[in-house]
């Protein structure tokens, strides 16, 4: 029984947690355990993760309104951006959408089970230190290493990935 | 606005009576039916006894039916009169009587409703009925808008579309939702339906304007294109160029949700070339001066969505108040996608027409609002957003008298902000506009007297959707629950079929909607109740329940248990973020062969608990889908 949940003074504007103990509930979801500092401050939105305020759909407003939003965050939370990756030795492209990762390294762990390999976060933060070079298009058709740009404006402009060996 | 009166019709479920095959679920509620059910191809089994009230289906053979028996006048007789049948319930009723009813109503039965993709197979649907014009076929459920789904979890139309290419060369409409539809099955429906005409897509996804130009260009009949709250990729491909030369057919032309720009010149061709045109709805990268040069083309127009309602560079200042009176039909207006509220004025000469107006994507204030709504007095469906405050709502209640359906939108759809509108703007409405029917309402607070008033103000009500976008929200002013509030509506609107609940709940509010919630089709819950009493009082109070949807409460195995006799009579069950184990679910689909019992991880999620994150299961005659991607375990009742 969740009693806990009444019991708490649950005023109508608050900063924090709403809710109280009734947060058992999320608490134990889609927890992601690496967070690094740099990414922890990142203001870009993430669909998935329970950050303190916001749930995964909720309030209940369809993303197709939320894409039409006036809230720019709500727009970010619906945008899809979906590049194409490619490995150099890989056979396949694979597509990703950038707008569900919070950070470079969030990025990183998802292409490193991608394409079942690692190396790809210190080659991030240090071109010289891995085997792979990341490397994006952007909207001028320029190939830039990744990971030198602040987050935001990266998945603004990639618009294709490769991972060069 | 006609989309949404479709809209309701599609979602008025399926007039409460079970799908094609499993006719015992309903005539027998209390009794587990996997033994009763009948199916093409399957033996009956323990049941045998009843199942001389339950036609075993014949299968068809594919050459035209030859009858045996003497009273083939009769069975003419009766194909003639059956053609005059079109409510799928009265259908289903009908083909119950006898064998030659159900083969009756099978060869006539011309438009198809499909409630769930997954219920029955396009294979088993088109082997019953054989002349079938229109389609109507749902995929996903609801909360998948919300971001609850992973995306790639099914429902696709390619299946569907293989199947009817073949069987139904004459098909003529087809209305999807929440489906996911490719550019291959856009080709592939406007090349094998030469008599193509009706092409509605809702909530749908998948394609991009290459399919567009597909349909634009080979569907020589078509009359209605309709894309509503639709994703369509850009391919760079002008569709509406696409349309040939010469007259065309079209009446109901619906991009606003398409957001390519559009080639502007060759739409006001199209338009022009278009004399039965009645419906256009524009995307918002048209231009209030471009939309100026449509209007003039089609004054015929009932239906307009404007598009953004704001001026390009390079627009001239035009008459726009006479393009608007020069629309004498025009009932339902929409658009205003990034309005420039100085143009607001130029709607004036059409407001005492309007039975229907959509300021929901309109960021305008109570005072650029009441000029507008003073005069539409004849208003019976208003979309708006928050953003004119309980001010505004006051408006409304003042004029729109004949008001049928209201939904307020939040501009800011976040917790823990003040809100423009409270339980002051939803008691104004309560009473200024009686004959309300259907409300959707978000808001920051609220209380127990206004939605009681409303309870008692409105008996009409037939959909109640609240929502108090704070999870947990007392009254704020008494600081109870809401229990007491939703009670009154379950209570007092004896009509009502369609509830969505919010704020802080408890038990109790679900022991109302068990006890008073006799007609509801469809339950919305989120962060509510306080144990599985609450689950238990609804699975056992509501006969009617069609579509349960659930998530963040605090509900787990038992009270899923105790809805055992009640899961074939509806469409589906979804929870999410309960208190269900997968044991619990196990026992389920253990219990009910028939049920598919889905079980949705989020990608990504590497914990495995002790809990489900998401179930989802519904009745179905095929047994577990193979399309069903890696995220989705389907429990087997084999263990």
């Amino acid at each position: 029984m969740e009693k806990q949940g009444l019991e708490l003074e649950i005023t109508e504007l608050r900063l924090g947690l709403p809710g109280g103990g009734d947060n058992k509930i999320n608490e134990k979801k889609r927890v992601f355990s690496d967070i690094s500092a740099d990414e922890a401050n990142a203001t870009n939105d993430d669909r998935k993760i329970h950050t303190k305020s916001q749930v995964v759909g909720w309030p209940p407003v369809c993303s197709y309104r939320k894409k039409n939003s006036f809230n720019e965050k709500d727009r970010l939370e619906t945008s899809k951006m979906y590049v194409k990756v490619s490995m150099d030795g890989a056979p396949f492209l694979r597509k990703i959408d950038l707008g569900m990762h919070k950070g470079y390294s969030d990025l990183a762990m998802a292409l490193e089970k991608l394409f079942g390999c690692f190396g790809i976060s210190e080659a991030l933060k240090d071109a010289d230190s891995s085997e792979f070079s990341p490397i994006y298009e952007d909207r001028d058709g320029d190939w830039m290493l990744a990971g030198d740009v602040p987050w935001e404006m990266f998945i603004e402009s990639c618009k294709r990935l490769r991972i060069m060996k | 606005m006609h989309h949404d009166l479709a809209l309701q019709q599609m979602s008025e479920d399926d007039d409460r009576s079970p799908p094609l095959d499993l006719r015992c679920a309903s005539i027998n509620k209390t009794r587990n039916c996997s033994g009763g059910i009948s199916a093409s191809g399957s033996s009956t089994s323990s049941s045998s006894s009843s199942s001389s009230s339950i036609p075993v289906p014949v299968p068809i053979p594919i050459t035209e039916y030859q009858s045996p028996y003497p009273d083939q006048v009769l069975e003419n007789v009766l194909e003639n009169v059956l053609h005059f049948l079109t409510s799928r319930r009265d259908r289903n009723a009908a083909s119950l009587v006898c064998k030659s009813w159900w083969r009756a109503e099978a060869m006539t039965r011309s438009e198809l409703f499909i409630g769930n993709c997954y219920a029955v197979s396009p294979h088993r649907a088109t082997r019953r009925f054989r002349r079938v014009r229109a389609l109507v076929l749902k995929g996903k459920p609801r909360f998948a808008d919300f971001n609850l789904m992973p995306p790639d979890w099914g429902a696709h139309f390619t299946p569907w579309l293989s199947v009817m290419a073949t069987a139904y060369p004459l098909l003529e409409k087809v209305c999807l939702k929440r489906m996911s539809v490719t550019d291959e099955d856009l080709q592939l429906l406007a090349e094998s339906f030469s008599g193509f005409k009706e092409l509605m897509l809702v909530c749908c996804e998948g394609f991009g304007t290459n399919g567009l130009a597909f349909i634009a260009s080979k569907c020589r009949q078509l009359r209605v294109l309709d894309l509503i709250e639709t994703e369509v990729t850009e391919d760079e491909v002008d569709w509406i160029s696409c349309f040939p030369e010469g007259e065309t057919c079209l009446e109901s032309l619906i991009f606003d949700c398409v957001e390519c720009a559009i080639n502007s010149e060759a739409l006001e061709k199209l338009v022009a070339r278009s004399p039965s045109l009645k419906k256009l709805r524009l995307n918002r990268n048209v231009s209030i001066g471009q939309l100026y040069r449509l209007m003039i083309k089609a004054p015929q127009l009932t239906h307009l969505g404007t598009g953004s309602f704001s001026s390009l560079e390079g627009d001239p200042e035009l008459d726009y108040v006479s393009a608007f009176a020069a629309c004498k039909s025009l009932v339902c207006l929409s658009g205003f996608r990034e309005i420039i509220p100085d143009y607001l004025p130029a709607i004036y000469p059409v407001c005492a027409n309007l039975t229907s107006l959509n300021f929901s994507y309109a960021n305008i204030t109570a005072e650029q609002l009441k000029p507008i709504i003073s005069n539409c007095y004849k208003l019976q469906i208003f979309w708006v957003l928050d953003s004119i405050c309980d001010e505004g709502l006051q408006a409304v209640a003042a004029t729109c008298k004949e008001l049928r359906e209201l939904r307020v939108f939040p501009i800011n759809a976040q917790e823990d902000v003040e809100g423009p509108v409270s339980e002051i703007g939803l008691q104004a409405i309560s009473e200024g506009c009686r004959k309300l029917q259907s409300i959707l309402y978000f808001c920051q607070r609220m209380t127990n007297a206004a939605v009681i008033a409303m309870s008692k103000n409105c008996p009409d009500l037939e959909v109640f959707r609240l929502c108090i976008m704070g999870r947990h929200r007392r009254d704020h002013v008494t600081g109870e629950p809401m229990d007491e509030g939703f009670g009154a509506i379950v209570m007092n609107c004896k009509k009502l079929t369609r509830l969505a609940v919010s704020g802080l709940l408890t038990d109790r509010a679900f022991s109302y909607i068990g006890k008073y919630g006799k007609l509801v089709r469809t339950l919305s819950v989120a962060f509510a109740g306080d144990s599985d009493t609450g689950l238990k009082y609804v699975l056992e109070g509501c006969p009617r329940l069609q579509k349960l949807e659930i998530r963040d409460s605090p509900f787990g195995d038992a009270a899923l248990q105790s809805g055992l006799h009640h899961y074939y009579n509806m469409r589906f069950l979804w929870m999410s973020s309960c208190r269900l184990t997968h044991r619990g679910c196990h026992e389920i689909a253990r219990a009910m062969p028939r049920m598919v019992v889905e079980v949705i991880r989020f990608e990504g999620e590497e914990v495995i608990d002790e809990y489900v994150e998401t179930l989802y299961m519904y009745r179905s005659l095929e047994g577990p889908r193979h399309d069903a991607p890696e995220f989705v375990t389907i429990l087997r009742a084999d263990g």
